[in-house]
């Protein structure tokens, strides 16, 4: 396939800071592309998994099996898809990667991601976050610092608030 | 009640000031209309008919006198001085300014109060019992719960892009008060034969226009793992849940879709995971939200002042009424709750004035240790009442016009704000519910009708609740002409049911003839203290569509 159809984020956030993008992405589904490294769509890339400088993305609608788990494993990054800022089903897969099956490696948010989504993606176990083109960088940087406590543990935060209340009062 | 602690108020103050950044990118541009929906929403904000619409959340009901105070400051500084209690206990206010919307949440952060997730597709403020903490058929007081539930789910960051909204409700006494059979979750509170506490979850209940009765996930889930049950519920919504159509959205969808068996499957296998994880409770926990609800410092009332109180009640016949309709035995004697009846015909169902709203405060310091609840048919409750103080406040309230001995009766009528205020609606709802208050104003007739739950949606939407009244109405709308459908034999307690449409829809000046005629059917069949429920339910539709169609 031509690279001239490939997507290339401006805007990336890592671990909060703002980060060059290294990464290409491609969402055809059928051709390899020749620029490295690049994401690709996760069906592609469970045929070439052995190239280190591939990394697959996950549509919202992935159901993440034990088998898909264990393959994706190794991947360098994994990528989830927003088709649109309001499809919520995103935050379950990345929380599911990092809570249940223990992925270590980055989770990227890729396609509608907005600068109000990345405090909740931030919780969720997203550390990488490619803005939508149009979105301004001090803003989201802003929207990650939003709060400072919260009541449920999430990727972040391994304590409930109630539990946290417990413990500082010496009661739990 | 719930007091907010450091952490509780460190939150809604950076809530407000993250909405207010956000605002602020809205009315500079940098910030699309279709972006900024959600939020707003999520912060209760609607962009209504004539004006923005502000739903501030009061969390399963509870409010001081001091939220109340402030609440009537709010509506006379940035409203028109009243506002709309809805049938999910919150306020709604009718007329603020969009770009005051960061401001009356930073006055409402003041007091504790907050419109977090009042509206979009999130789980929004929980529900329960008006009569929570005080009910003699009480098993457990719901309230610690519900607080318990709501912190769990205030910016779940999980969970706030689900496919639709999700309503949770939870019922802690014997007789379900809080409508948890028509809730996206409805939670149930019992005790087991050891006296442990369980919680019963159902799943799949709403209204809406597709209305369904909920489905038993699980009846005897320990307590300790309330919360990562939910948890699992929610997961298997927000994953599998339909996002193509909003109006096959909800979970009821999905679980009439997989299945009840398969949904459960699905919970179960989730929760596996999640069971005895860092959200399950301890009894520490729970006793540390009990502590918010202690009992009220209450004075024992004198043996003779419930003779006295018995007496004025069978000499005084405008005070019995009031007490036979508006008051509800309490689990302490001596103490009644008192319900104060929103329903006027000067005011559309729900509504306050600020003025009221002051009157209503002082009266619950004077008589009820400052709490107010506010209950899902519209109408307010001091809980707390010695009855040596009944009638004083019933003469108080009297004046204030909130003494309409109507509670329960068909007078009493739930009711969305409809066309008048609200973009989707089909057609108007609260004149249909002043025409009917007016036609049907008769003391003595209302009475001798019982109980009778009536309910006005002014869409299918459903906020009025049409499908669960014992005779609901539903405005629809026909090549842009108002039209009234007319349903019978809805239920939203223990028994809950769905009512059934009686035929072709009316017109909006004939809706009381219509009622009348249904009312007739009942009176002439029913059988010594039949309800109209049961009338129906024994007698079937046929009659009552003879006699309204004839």
């Amino acid at each position: 396939m031509p690279d001239s159809q490939l997507e290339h984020a401006q805007t990336l956030i890592k671990l909060g800071q703002p980060e060059e993008n290294t990464w290409a992405l491609s969402r055809i589904d059928d051709a390899l592309p020749r620029a490295r490294p690049v994401i690709v769509p996760l069906s592609l890339w469970l045929e070439h998994s052995s190239d280190g400088e591939l990394a697959p993305w996950l549509p919202s609608d992935t159901e993440l099996t034990g088998d898909l788990a264990k393959s994706l494993t190794h991947a360098p990054l994994i990528a989830i898809d927003f088709p649109a800022f309001t499809d919520g089903r995103g935050y379950t897969l990345a929380r599911l990667l990092r809570e249940r099956h223990g992925y270590q490696g980055e989770i990227r948010a890729i396609g509608d991601v907005l600068v109000d989504q990345l405090y909740y993606m931030s919780r969720c176990g997203f550390d990488a976050l490619a803005l939508r083109e149009d979105q301004h960088l001090d803003d989201a940087l802003r929207a990650l610092g939003a709060f400072s406590v919260s009541y449920q543990p999430g990727v972040d935060v391994k304590e409930a608030l109630f539990e946290r209340r417990l413990r500082e009062s010496g009661r739990s | 009640m719930y007091r907010y602690d450091t952490y509780d108020q460190t939150l809604v103050d950076e809530r407000v000031a993250q909405f207010r950044d956000q605002m602020d990118r809205y009315l500079a541009g940098r910030l699309g209309e279709d972006e900024f929906r959600p939020l707003r929403l999520q912060n209760g904000l609607y962009i209504q008919k004539h004006a923005p619409m502000l739903r501030i959340a009061i969390p399963y009901g509870m409010l001081s006198s001091q939220q109340l105070r402030a609440l009537a400051a709010i509506t006379r500084r940035y409203d028109r001085g009243y506002g709309h209690f809805s049938t999910r206990q919150n306020l709604q206010l009718n007329w603020p300014a969009l770009e005051d919307v960061p401001d009356i949440l930073g006055e409402l952060a003041k007091v504790q109060m907050h419109a977090i997730q009042t509206s979009g597709n999130c789980i929004r403020n929980t529900t329960s019992d008006q009569f929570s903490g005080i009910a003699k058929d009480e098993i457990e007081d719901p309230r610690p719960w519900c607080e318990l539930i709501r912190q769990w789910s205030t910016l779940h960051p999980e969970f706030a892009y689900l496919p639709r909204k999700f309503k949770i409700a939870v019922s802690g006494a014997k007789q379900d008060r809080a409508a948890i059979q028509v809730h996206d979750i409805g939670l149930r509170l019992w005790h087991d034969d050891n006296g442990e506490l369980k919680v019963k979850v159902l799943a799949g209940g709403g209204l809406g226009r597709t209305p369904m009765i909920g489905d038993v996930v699980r009846e005897d889930l320990p307590w300790q793992h309330l919360l990562t049950y939910l948890e699992a519920c929610v997961r298997v919504y927000n994953q599998f849940g339909r996002r193509d159509n909003k109006f096959k959205a909800r979970i009821k969808i999905l679980v009439k879709a997989l299945g009840i068996d398969e949904y459960r499957r699905r919970v179960e296998a989730e929760w596996a995971h999640l069971k005895d994880g860092p959200q399950t409770l301890t009894h520490a926990a729970v006793d540390a939200a009990r502590a918010h609800f202690p009992e009220p410092e209450r004075r024992p009332v004198p043996e003779q002042a419930i003779e006295v109180f018995d007496r004025l009640r069978a000499d005084n016949r405008a005070f019995a009424r009031f007490v036979t309709n508006n008051v509800t035995d309490h689990k302490v004697p001596g103490y009644k709750a008192v319900t104060l009846s929103l329903k006027r015909r000067e005011h559309a169902p729900g509504d306050v004035t600020a003025d009221q709203m002051e009157a209503v405060a002082d009266l619950a310091d004077q008589y009820s240790f400052g709490e107010i609840r506010v209950t899902h048919e519209q109408n307010l409750v001091l809980s707390d009442v010695p009855v040596d103080q009944l009638e004083a406040l019933w003469q108080e309230l009297d004046s204030l016009g909130m003494a309409n001995p109507t509670v329960g009766t068909l007078n009493d009528i739930i009711c969305c704000p409809g066309g008048d205020y609200c973009s989707l609606a089909n057609a108007v709802s609260i004149p249909i519910a002043q025409a009917l208050q007016e036609r049907f104003e008769n003391l003595d007739f209302l009475y001798d009708l019982g109980p009778l739950d009536l309910n006005i949606s002014g869409c299918m939407n459903a906020c009025g609740h049409h499908h669960v009244g014992h005779i609901g109405i539903l405005g629809v709308d026909k090549k842009g002409e108002e039209y009234y459908q007319v349903s019978l034999g809805g239920n939203s307690t223990d028994d809950a049911s769905l009512g059934k449409i009686l035929g072709p829809s009316f017109y909006r000046e004939d809706v009381p003839d219509v009622i009348e005629k249904v009312l007739q059917v009942y009176v002439e069949q029913r059988h010594d203290d039949e309800r109209f429920l049961d009338t129906y339910r024994r007698i079937g539709l046929k009659p009552f569509k003879e006699r309204v169609y004839a």
